[in-house]
């Protein structure tokens, strides 16, 4: 089977935008919660986000804007981030060995509330003309696969929280089996409006931590109560080995193994052991016929949901055993918040920016750890050589996807 | 509404829903060669027309509808 390589990353999260930028924010411990801005969101229970501070404008045309919802422009903003970092022109490449597989957990959700809002007034008759096509989740990767004139296979990952794993999975067999070259794969999300922050937060899965913007996303913590909704999106450029070698990119790592399964359980809680969770961190070890031992990073979950992080821990007590107590697990969404479908592909960064620069990302606000979750979960970031790392995301519905990353 | 009023009007319609420059919207400009429209832009800019001059436009209508002229020449024809 060829191998696949990471050479590019086009993170756009709410502490950085690009590689260096969110680098850098992850070794300072930046959070990037704070009051939302997007819309007023006085009458809510749940007041905070971590919003991406970016100005669209400065990667596409007034026009394009308009007719693209914002989970397609920011997966166009990482598409290009992530060419540039990889130092790719798309224009020396073969468009027809070029894949594109960005997904996303929910689309093009501000298009359809506010759509939903002229159906309701104005009749059926008013909707207007672009409100399919910029609603549908498959159109960050069909959007990308235009701008570039990409021609390889296109398709999307939809597994909720775990769409940038997934998605990334995917694409890595992709070039593993010959159907691609290069694949621009990852997530994207854009959910910080009134209805999601409305109706995650009466699912009482939101932190309530209003008064303490910078604090609310604390894993593995006792005072944990839910997580913080974050937007962005991760485009990671996925290489054939070969490929690479051959035009001497910088390979930032390699994709070795990629695990799934379903916990077949709940549709939004855990299994509280976290059967499924372990299956998959099983199945990723086992594609690339590593030994838990040989592992040394996890970049967790870690949503800062009650059930959420205990199951986790469990899971991994039960995959790695004895070596549980020397792994290093450490959760990014502690200081990005959740980015949904896109949070598995900006924490997959995070994992390869880790092997790469050989230091590890801290869960920061681990001021009062849980006794009952007692791992090493990295407060302050911390240099280590390792040789593997995984990458975990779990999904409602239980769907469970795990990237295995080794150091090159 | 004289015929340079409505062209003014729809000349900001065009102009917002196609997202052109107002420069380019002459009487002899055709949507879609001219003006970069595709068939879901056009379907957009109608219902643009029809909210502008409280109108409704058929189907059959809008078909008819392929330059700014046509549209002016329309409009003036239902607004009498």
């Amino acid at each position: 089977m060829r191998r696949v390589v990471v050479t590019g990353l086009g993170p756009l999260t709410p502490i950085g935008v690009g590689a260096e930028a969110y680098h850098r924010a992850q070794l300072e411990g930046k959070s990037g919660v704070r009051p939302i801005t997007r819309f007023d969101a006085s009458a809510l229970p749940v007041r905070i986000a971590a919003e991406v501070d970016v100005n669209p404008e400065d990667y596409l045309d007034k026009k394009e804007l308009r007719r693209l919802d914002r989970f397609v422009q920011y997966a166009l903003i990482a598409a290009e981030l992530a060419l540039k970092d990889a130092g790719l022109e798309p224009s020396a490449l073969d468009p027809e060995r070029v894949g594109t597989l960005v997904g996303t957990g929910i689309g093009g959700m501000e298009t359809w509330e506010a759509q939903s809002k002229v159906f309701l007034e104005r009749g059926p008759n008013r909707i207007s003309p672009f409100f399919i096509p910029m609603m549908i989740a498959n159109m960050a990767s069909a959007h990308i696969a235009m701008r570039y004139g990409f021609m390889g296979p296109s398709s999307t990952a939809v597994t909720a929280c775990a769409t940038g794993s997934d998605a990334i999975g995917q694409a890595f067999r992709m070039v593993q089996l010959g159907e691609a070259d290069v694949v621009l794969a990852g997530g994207t999300e854009a959910a910080i409006t009134p209805m999601a922050i409305g109706a995650f937060a009466v699912m009482r899965a939101l932190s309530t931590r209003n008064e303490e913007p910078t604090k609310a996303s604390r894993p593995f913590t006792l005072s944990r109560d839910g997580f913080v909704m974050g937007e962005g999106a991760g485009v990671l450029v996925l290489e054939e080995y070969e490929h690479a070698r051959r035009r001497g990119a910088r390979i930032y790592a390699e994709v070795v193994g990629f695990g799934r399964s379903a916990d077949a359980h709940h549709i939004t809680e855990p299994h509280p052991e976290g059967k499924g969770a372990a299956l998959a961190m099983r199945r990723a070890l086992r594609d690339a016929q590593v030994n838990p031992e040989e592992v040394g990073y996890i970049n967790a979950h870690g949503t800062s949901t009650p059930v959420g992080d205990r199951a986790e821990v469990l899971a991994i007590k039960k995959v790695f055993g004895e070596h549980a107590k020397r792994l290093m697990v450490s959760s990014t969404k502690s200081m990005i918040g959740h980015l949904l479908g896109a949070a598995g592909a900006v924490e997959a960064i995070a994992t390869v920016q880790a092997l790469y620069h050989g230091v590890i990302p801290p869960t920061i606000n681990l001021e009062d750890p849980d006794p009952e979750l007692d791992l090493d979960f990295v407060p302050e970031p911390r240099e280590a050589r390792v040789e593997y790392a995984l990458s975990n995301s779990f999904a409602f519905g239980g769907q469970n996807a795990v990237l295995l990353f080794r150091r090159v | 509404m004289t015929e340079q009023e409505i062209f003014e009007k729809v000349k900001a319609v065009i102009a917002d829903k196609l997202s052109v420059e107002p420069e380019k919207i002459t009487l002899e400009a055709r949507f879609i060669e001219d003006l970069g429209a595709d068939s879901l832009d056009t379907v957009e800019l109608i219902m643009g027309l029809e909210d502008e001059f409280g109108l409704e436009i058929s189907d059959e209508d809008a078909e008819k509808i392929r330059t700014v002229k046509d549209a002016v020449a329309y409009i003036q024809s239902k607004l009498g």
